[in-house]
């Protein structure tokens, strides 16, 4: 340890240790550094995910067994609204984009910080201040709010619950969202550095870049949306309620229109972190660079017209329904290229399994789950049958936790190192990785079969016998996941507070992040890199350790 | 040759045969290429690397033929949609209404049925429509569901091949008892549902004469409507806990209720009891939660007097809750 600290003596000091006109946590929420506010969603967003999990494992105790009364039917209500609002929109849809995003869009393209500082810490605090008003409306008012994270009129505007709260946390919190895509889309087209060509720049920030734009521009009709619902339960206003002379097929238009694209600004981030670990794994360039950066855009762009293919039985019109179908199915050609494009890139590699890796190798496996479970959906016959049934549940778990949940956790053992400049185990982290995979296919794998066999989504409890013994199955890798959550926390906390001192590259990546000191200095670089060739150009010559 | 408990079934399993047996194809051939080069080209068995960046011809063999794939599923999808949505004009029509939280049927001669009676082997035509929130009419075994949606008519076709009981579910979600939302389709011999189509002419609901017993003729007519308009899903007749209160020994009886969030007692009166009907937000009873839809629209004067009466019937004994 000594060495490395001697060794690390004549450098910047790191943005960690920096200290600026304030200390302590002063130091940090008052911080303009892009790295500690990246730091502030991940710690927030951890907070949010294991909150969210605590509430997911209480449902799947509910319904571990027919005509179970765990908790009162209002009570589990409010679980399956609260796990997903905070789920979605604390966890996932700021996902690697606002934490890992701050951290290393600019330091990948050779810049200091984002284009606009002061914005980027405006937009932490809207999103922790709309954490918090979305999380009061469970303490105040009428009781939690109980409608679904969808929020469906009439019932939302009926129920006496407290929605309202629950809503305008939600609008501060899209406000955050737009923001941080304004930031990044202007940070990516402004701050590149010399040489740093639109086809140099590594598949994360391409990643980053087309999220940002769904984000700026879906965002603000789910404002809009939510506003209007807040004006109909206060105002009485008819426009969503068909009883005051509203269309509830409107309100799941717009919703959708946001909250379709909304998927991709969960998932594309993770499938740009992912593109990053498989070359430093594999210690060769990645395959079909041109394919899966613009494979990122199209579906960013496709990913924005299929909303309706969630509203195939609502009553919508049977040519939108064929319309929507098909858009659907061709949004699952830039996912299926991706696909082929990260397993091309193991082919004459040199591939190491470490605990990154093993997460990454994982999500292209359960993402594929996730996106052909989608395919089935896609398809109108079938969709009529799976509709609100636990294979939709399935089927989102395995996009959004096995691809976006994973693709989270590669990241951070992929980058954690050089974010906090600490080791963490490698055998805890992928013993802690061998449990969650099974735990994860235990818990949701059953939900696929569920829905076939007709079990709907958001019941309290049941009393038919074909599905007693599939829930069980289901909570008891509910049980194997949080063993496997825990030790990986456990792991990292020890990490940060014990671990031995990392090295600038302990992976042999070959992009810019990993040629600066981990953790890095304040300015990211000494001098502004010079770019003279591609992102995974580095690898000639290199063999692994 | 026919699989299925309907054609839509039939339908639905083959779109779903031909996707899921693509997909596994599609998962298994990723997986075993994953496990094939982790294997074969791991750090220990091979380090020197090539860094191939692209086949333009590969790269568009796997664009094209997964383009291709999804096509024929998207086929595959629309054909087996058109079975739900077309039929015949000669179909036999079912009126599905559903409401917080059950289901009521309603057919062409007026008969109206807690549970869906059809015919076997005969293309039924369900209209579908809801009186309060979204909810969805679900029968798993014919893979059929549609929204029920206020304020609009959905359709839904579907023919029934075997005779025989079939669960009914809601698929939307709908409030505190969507889990319990249940009915079931009887699949009934043509000659057996048309018998009972004939003989179950709606009974009329007795016409309230002028007299000395127009009380007793109002609660008579109070105890049917209390099975159609779906009352007793919430409130039993026997003191029994449900999710409102119970009927029994509730007229005249005081009750503690929440009135704009002040709590006061009062006497279970006429007024009191149309008020809980028409505007049942207004005195929220202690112990139960504010979820009862309005009845207001959905119920003429008469009625609603009917169903007072009714309750004041059942005045007998105190509630042993």
């Amino acid at each position: 340890m000594t060495a490395a600290v001697i060794a690390a003596a004549p450098r910047e000091p790191s943005y960690l240790a920096y200290r600026g006109r304030y200390s302590g946590i002063l130091g940090w929420i008052f911080s303009l550094d892009h790295k500690r506010i990246g730091v502030m969603y991940l710690i927030a967003q951890a907070v949010f995910f294991l909150v969210g999990a605590s509430l997911g494992v209480t449902m799947r105790l509910q319904l571990m067994r027919p005509d179970n009364h765990l908790v009162q039917p209002q009570v589990y209500n409010a679980l399956f609204t609260l796990h997903g609002v905070i789920m979605i929109f604390l966890f996932v849809i700021p996902s690697l984009s606002a934490s890992f995003g701050n951290f290393f869009l600019p330091i990948l393209i050779g810049a200091k910080d984002v284009s606009f500082p002061k914005l980027n810490l405006m937009s932490w605090y809207l999103f922790m201040i709309g954490a918090v008003v979305a999380l009061m409306s469970l303490f105040t008012g009428n009781g939690p709010p109980d409608t679904g994270w969808t929020f469906y009129v009439p019932y939302s505007i009926r129920t006496s619950t407290n929605v309202v709260m629950g809503l305008t946390g939600v609008f501060i919190i899209g406000f955050s969202s737009i923001l941080t895509g304004l930031n990044f889309i202007t940070t990516v087209h402004r701050l590149r550095a010399p040489g740093m060509s639109w086809f140099r720049m590594p598949l994360f920030v391409w990643a980053l870049y087309a999220t940002a734009w769904i984000q700026v521009l879906a965002t603000p009709i789910l404002g809009i949306t939510l506003a209007l619902v807040v004006v109909e339960r206060l105002a009485g206003v008819g426009i969503f309620d068909p009883a005051k002379g509203g269309d509830p097929i409107l309100y799941q238009h717009l919703f959708w229109i946001y909250s379709h694209p909304a998927v991709y600004i969960m998932i594309l981030p993770a499938m740009g972190a992912i593109t990053e670990i498989i070359p430093t794994f594999s210690h060769r360039t990645i395959f079909g660079y041109k394919a899966i950066a613009m494979s990122s855009m199209a579906i960013a762009l496709l990913g924005s017209l299929v909303w309706g293919h969630h509203m195939f039985v609502s009553g919508q019109s049977d040519v939108a329904d064929i319309t929507f179908s098909l858009l659907t199915f061709l949004v699952a050609i830039p996912s299926a290229v991706k696909v082929f494009n990260w397993t091309a890139t193991l082919y004459k590699g040199s591939i190491v399994l470490e605990a990154p890796m093993l997460y990454a190798l994982s999500f292209i496996f359960l993402f594929s789950i996730g996106g052909l479970t989608g395919l089935m959906q896609g398809a109108l016959a079938v969709d009529v049958h799976l509709h609100d049934t636990a294979f939709i549940v399935g089927h989102f778990h395995y996009v959004m936790f096995g691809g976006t949940g994973f693709g989270f956790f590669a990241a951070l053992h992929y980058w954690f190192p050089k974010m906090f400049g600490r080791s963490y185990s490698d055998k805890v982290a992928r013993l802690a990785w061998g449990i969650l995979f099974v735990g994860f296919n235990t818990l949701y794998f059953p939900f696929l079969i569920l829905g076939w066999l007709g079990m709907p989504r958001r019941y309290y409890t049941y009393s038919f016998p074909q599905f007693a013994s599939l829930e069980m199955l289901s909570t008891v890798g509910s049980w194997i996941l949080v063993t496997g959550i825990l030790l990986m926390v456990g792991n990292f906390l020890h990490a940060a507070l014990k671990g031995a001192r990392a090295e600038d590259n302990p992976w042999g990546g070959v992009t810019l992040d990993w040629k600066i000191p981990s953790p890095p200095p304040l300015e990211n670089f000494e001098q502004i890199p010079v770019i003279t060739q591609g992102p995974y150009d580095g690898f000639e010559g290199q063999a692994p350790r | 040759m026919r699989y299925g408990a309907s054609n839509t079934a039939e339908a639905v399993n083959s779109a779903f045969l031909f996707i899921f047996i693509t997909c596994v194809a599609l998962l298994a051939l990723i997986t075993c290429l994953m496990i094939a080069f982790v294997i074969k080209y791991h750090h220990s068995r091979h380090t020197q690397v090539v860094n191939i960046k692209g086949n333009a011809a590969l790269e568009v063999i796997w664009t094209v033929i997964p383009t291709i794939l999804v096509l024929i599923m998207f086929y595959y999808g629309v054909a087996g949609f058109r079975v739900m949505r077309v039929g015949p004009a000669n179909a036999f029509q079912v009126h599905v209404t559903g409401r917080m939280w059950s289901w009521l049927f309603t057919y062409k001669n007026g008969i109206q049925s807690d549970t869906l009676k059809i015919p076997v082997d005969t293309t039924i035509k369900t209209v579908i429509s809801s009186q309060d929130v979204l909810h969805s009419f679900f029968i798993p075994a014919f893979r059929i569901k549609q929204d029920a949606v206020p304020g609009r008519e959905n359709h839904l076709y579907f023919k029934a091949y075997r005779v025989g009981s079939y669960d009914v579910m809601c698929a939307e979600f709908c409030g505190l008892r969507h889990a319990y939302m249940l009915s079931k389709v009887e699949v009934m011999p043509k000659q057996a549902f048309f018998d009972w189509y004939a003989k179950n002419k709606p009974k009329e609901l007795p016409k309230v004469k002028p007299g000395a017993s127009r009380t007793a003729q109002l609660a008579a007519r109070g105890a049917q409507l209390v099975q159609l308009k779906g009352c007793t899903t919430c409130h039993s007749a026997d003191g029994s806990k449900k999710v409102g209160p119970s009927f029994k020994g509730l007229y005249g009886s005081m009750v503690t209720v929440a009135t704009r969030g002040k709590t006061r007692t009062v006497t279970a009166d006429d007024a009191y009891l149309r008020r809980s009907i028409l505007e049942p937000g207004a005195d929220v009873v202690k112990g139960h939660l504010n979820i009862m839809p309005s009845q207001k629209g959905l119920l003429t004067d008469e009625e609603a007097e009917s169903l007072i009466a009714h309750i004041a019937g059942l005045k007998g004994g105190k509630a042993e809750q």
